[in-house]
This record gives structure tokens, sequence and C-alpha cells, in this order.
């Protein structure tokens, strides 16, 4: 069986943002990096089929500088048996489309019988990749994902829907999923494993081999959001933050009423 | 402008998203006409045209085919704009749509700057503008970002259709939340633990605090996801929509969905060592501290009144 999950780095959201000099995308230094955590569902849902199956080979791709190799090392290391870096230094210039059409064009004589992507990214947030993957390939695809179960070219999954109800959904391979937090519990890879990891392969292939099409939109502008509603903010000893809070409370609520 | 608006029908449900497509079509300045897979006898009351599949002839959502019912309108409608809430079934038929169109397609707009969409991301710490470059484009819309001043009235002209196709997908039965326990819509102050409490020995220093101010205690999904709390305790999009007189939310960052469950409470205190945090635009005071340091004091003291 032939598998392949698709990942990206993203920068820690704790992270201070700075907004960069072509003021349309965040600025990249001093950022920690690391697996987007939807990504991370993927990976573990695709190193357990692997598991499952016993005969399969599965493929981590990574679009993205040199540096996003240290996160695919992390997918290796979890279980994966080989990556594909796409190389491309400029890959936040690129919108969802063409990522996606990268991606299929990658996949598209490889006849994969599994696909797995997040549902989103945590810095973008389009959520389209993993869809627009499906439908440049073909196939079947079902996103949000809270369960899944495979068996013989058949899969059952959840998909996750509004206040905690779930749709049950069939479908067969071959097929893309796209998983959302909760699936499974992504594993941390073993000291072993990340040894093991080293020596797989790795492979770039440089981004101009596979974009195909043009971008159907671009980025005018990022900034930071006004700050709306004019909240206080404390700051200080927790020991007066707490008496300052509890003033506040008695004063603004009826809680101690 | 033209824009055609999906609403969305659910286990025998129009969903209330579909007043929100309204408004921003007014906003947009736009001419609008519906669609819907649902049934007659829950149409939106608005005076729109509506072109309507019939839910029992169609089934529950099949993306093959409601992407292909729509891709028919569009073709006879030619509208500039699709647009989606952006929910469990927008962001999964947006992009199909989109692509069937050679659209480009904008996710959860949450504002329009000189007819530029506007969007979150990183977690709503930054907000983007972005240029569409098709004819026709495709846009799911933030739930909550558009509104109408009134609930609009009328009546739709409706106008049937149907599909004979067949989805890749079969769709075999809705699993309902569990339920039971702790019902926190009935709570006056909840105290929600979020990730940042950092281990699930935490949650009881969360559950004191709530005990000390007579509430519950809610959490924040990582939390839920990590087994460290029960998920009916969970507040947000995919979980409880909560709106008690006291919400504090400890160490949670105020992702869009997690403020989607609570931003309606009266009155909302935020923990957080993040004095950036998205929390802050929601929050009546942002008390910027560690909560493993602040939480036992301040319980302490909220016990000695
Ligand atoms: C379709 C969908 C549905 C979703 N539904 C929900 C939902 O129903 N509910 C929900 O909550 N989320 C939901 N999410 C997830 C949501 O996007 C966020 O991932 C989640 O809300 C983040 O939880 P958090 O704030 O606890 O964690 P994080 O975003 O990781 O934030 C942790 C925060 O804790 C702070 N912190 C860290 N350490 C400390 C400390 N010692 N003291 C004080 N502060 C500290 C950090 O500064 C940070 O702000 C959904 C996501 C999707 C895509």
């Amino acid at each position: 069986m032939k598998i392949l999950v698709c990942i990206k780095q993203v920068p820690d959201m704790e992270s201070k943002f700075k907004v960069d000099d072509s003021g349309t995308w965040y600025d990249r230094a001093d950022l920690a990096w690391r697996m987007n955590e939807y990504d991370e569902y993927a990976v573990e849902q695709a190193v357990q089929l692997k598991e499952q199956v016993g005969d399969s080979d599965l493929t981590v791709l990574c679009i993205g500088g040199d540096q996003v190799k240290e996160t695919m090392k992390k997918a290796l290391a979890m279980g994966c048996d080989r990556g594909a870096h796409i190389l491309d230094d400029e890959v936040s210039t690129k919108e969802p489309y063409q990522i996606a059409s990268i991606i299929a064009e990658y996949a598209q004589d490889k006849s994969f019988d599994l696909i797995f992507t997040g549902m989103q990214s945590q810095d973008r947030g389009s959520g389209q990749v993993g869809i627009l993957v499906a439908e440049f390939l073909g196939l079947p695809s079902v996103s949000t994902i809270v369960d899944f179960v495979y068996e013989d070219g058949k899969i059952d999954v959840k998909r996750e829907l509004e206040g905690g109800v779930k749709a049950c959904v069939g479908l067969s391979a071959p097929a893309l999923l796209t998983c959302q937090l909760g699936l499974n519990t992504p594993r941390y890879p073993t000291l072993p494993n990340i040894m093991k990891a080293k020596k797989k392969e790795l492979l770039s292939i440089p981004v101009e081999d596979l974009l195909k099409v043009e971008a159907r939109q671009e980025t005018a502008r990022v900034y930071f959001p006004e700050k709306k509603g004019g909240g206080l903010v404390l700051e200080g000893e927790v020991d007066q933050l707490a008496d300052q809070l509890i003033q506040i409370l008695k004063e603004k609520t009826g809680v101690f009423a | 402008m033209k824009l055609l608006l999906i609403a969305e029908y659910r286990d025998g449900q129009l969903l209330a998203g579909w007043s929100e497509l309204l408004a921003f079509s007014r906003e947009m300045g736009g001419e609008s006409v519906f669609f819907l897979v649902g049934s007659e006898e829950h149409l939106p009351t608005c005076d729109e045209k509506l072109y309507l599949a019939d839910s029992s002839a169609c089934g529950e959502y099949n993306p093959d085919l409601h992407k292909k019912l729509i891709v028919d309108i569009v073709n006879k409608e030619q509208p500039d704009m699709v647009v989606f809430s952006h929910s469990s079934y927008g962001w999964d038929l947006a992009p199909r749509v989109a692509f069937a169109l050679g659209a480009s397609q904008v996710s959860e707009v949450v504002d329009v700057s000189d007819g530029v969409p506007v969007i979150p991301v990183c977690n709503s710490k930054l907000r983007r503008e972005v240029k569409i470059k098709t004819d026709q484009a495709v846009v799911t819309l933030q739930a909550g970002a558009f509104g109408l001043q009134e609930e609009p009235s009328g009546t739709p002209t409706v106008e049937k259709i149907s599909v004979d196709a067949a989805g890749r997908t079969t769709f075999t039965g809705y699993e309902q939340a569990e339920s039971g326990g702790v019902d926190l819509a009935k709570a006056s102050v909840i105290v929600s633990a979020g990730r940042g409490i950092g281990k699930p020995e935490n949650v009881e220093m969360i559950a004191g605090l709530a005990r000390a101010l007579g509430g519950e205690y809610g959490a924040s999904r990582p939390v839920v996801d990590s087994e460290w709390v029960e998920h009916n305790r969970q507040v947000g999009t995919t979980g409880q929509t909560v709106a008690p007189k006291l919400y504090v939310a400890c160490g949670i960052s105020g992702a869009i969905q997690h403020l989607a469950g609570m931003k309606k409470s009266e009155f909302i205190v935020a923990v957080n060592t993040d004095k950036d945090a998205p929390v802050g635009e929601v929050a009546d005071v942002l008390v910027v501290a560690d909560l493993k340091q602040f939480v036992p004091v301040l319980t302490e003291k909220i016990e000695s009144l």
C-alpha cells in the first residue's frame, strides 16, 4: 500500500510576530518552527495505517526551504519511510491553489492509495490545500476527520461538525483525508527512531519542476488587528494583581454578592 | 455585483448562518440569489430567489452531489461570487466548487476593506487582505462576522432543482455529542483551562478557582483532546456555547473557535503570559501572569473573603 502524508512547517503561534519588509507576510527572523499541529495527527494516522497493513510505503512531503527538513525528520522519526522535499525558498508567496497543484503534480504518477493532510495550517488557515489536491487528482476526499478505520480498501471515517456532532462517512481507496485535532494521539519519536530516521531517504525536488499553474490570488497587505473592546491590561506582582482583580470583580460583576 | 449565497440544512434543520450571508451581500451592495439543499418547510425568511434541491431526495451532505448542483446554478446565474459560511459544510464544499469554476477562494472572511476580503491569520494575531485575480470568486464567512440590524422577513421565490448524480462518499449517520454530567449553560461563573495549564495535574487548580467563585470549570479543545478534561466541558464551536456572568479563561490563546463559544459572556477575564494573545480582543480584563502562580493566590484570597 502506498501512502502519502503532506506536512507544513509553521511558526509556534505563541511567537511574537512582526510584519516583514514587503508588508505581505510575517518576518521569518527569530521564530521557533514546528510541525503544523493538524499535520501531526495526519502523520500519526498514516503511520498507524502503515503498521496495520504491514506491506506499505509511506512518503512524507513538505514544501519549503532547506529549513523544513528539520520538521520532515520528525515525521521520519515518527515512522514515515521516505521524505519528498519540494525545495521552494519562496513558499510563503504561494497561494493554496498553487501549493495543491505542486503536491498533485508530484503525486499524480505515483498511485498513492491514501493521502493524508492536516485540515488547515495554523498560520494561513485556508483549509483548502487537502481538498484541492484531491480535486486535482480526481480523488474522493473527506475533510476534518476525527476517526479513521481502514479495512480492505474500505474506509470509514467520522467528520466533525459543529456542536460535537459527527457525520459517519464511508468511501473507498484511493482517497484523500484531511485530519482534525483529536483524531489520535501523535507519538513522540524515540531516540532509536530518531537515529534510524537519519538514514532514511530525503530527496529534494526543485519546485520549478512541479509548479505549472498561475496564482489566482495575492496578498495585498498584512497587519495587526486593531485592539477592539479596550479591555484593561493588568501587569505586575501576582499578589497585587489578585487584589486588583477581586476589586474589579466586586465593582463590575455580581459574583461576590 | 451578483452573489450566490449557499444556505445550509442539516438533519431536518435550516442552520442559522443564512442571514449572515445576506448581511455580507448587502454590505457588498450585491444582488443575491440563495441555494439550499433542504426542505420547503424550513426556508430562509427573505425576499430573494431561492434554488431548492430536496434533501429527502439528495440525502444528507454529499460533496460530489452538492458541488454539481451548485456548479449548475452558477452556470445559469453567472454570479461574481459564491458565498458560504465558514462551517464544516462551507469549508468542505467551497474548495470543490472553486476548483470546478476555476475561481479563487478566500476562506474565513471577517471584514471587507475597499472591496478586498480580510481574513485572520496566525491564530488571529494578524490580518491579511487578499486580492482576487479571477473573475469569479468563492468566499467563506467567519461565523458572527457579518450581521443584520433586523431579522430579515419575507418569502423567497422558490425554484426547484434536482440532480441525478451519485457521490463517491456515503453518509451513514450522525453521531450526537455525548450528553449528561455538567451543564455549563446553567453555570453563572465558568473558569476554563487552556493548554497553558501545561499538565493534567493543574486542572484541579482551575476547578478550585471555579469552586471558590461558585461556578463550574470548562476547557479549551486541546485540554479535552488530551483527555485531561471530559468533552462535555469543552467550550467552543465543537463544544458548548456559554454565556455566564463571568468567564475566566486561563492559559487560552483566544482562537476564533474558542471565542465563538464564550464571547457572549457578560464579563470576561483572561489570564495569560502573552500580552498579545488574541483573547485580549474580547477580554474585559487581561491579567498578564503565569497562571500557575496567579490562580492559587487568587483562589486563596477569594476563599478568605
Ligand atoms: C474546526 C475546528 C473546531 C474547533 N473547535 C474548538 C472548540 O470547540 N473549542 C476550542 O477551545 N478550540 C477549538 N478548536 C481549536 C482552536 O483552533 C485552538 O486550537 C484552541 O482553542 C487552542 O486552545 P488553547 O487556547 O487552550 O491553546 P493555545 O492556542 O496553545 O494557547 C495556549 C495559551 O496559553 C498561554 N500560556 C502558556 N503558558 C501559560 C502560563 N503558564 N500561564 C498563563 N498562560 C499561559 C499562551 O500564551 C497561549 O496564549 C477548533 C479548531 C478547529 C479547526
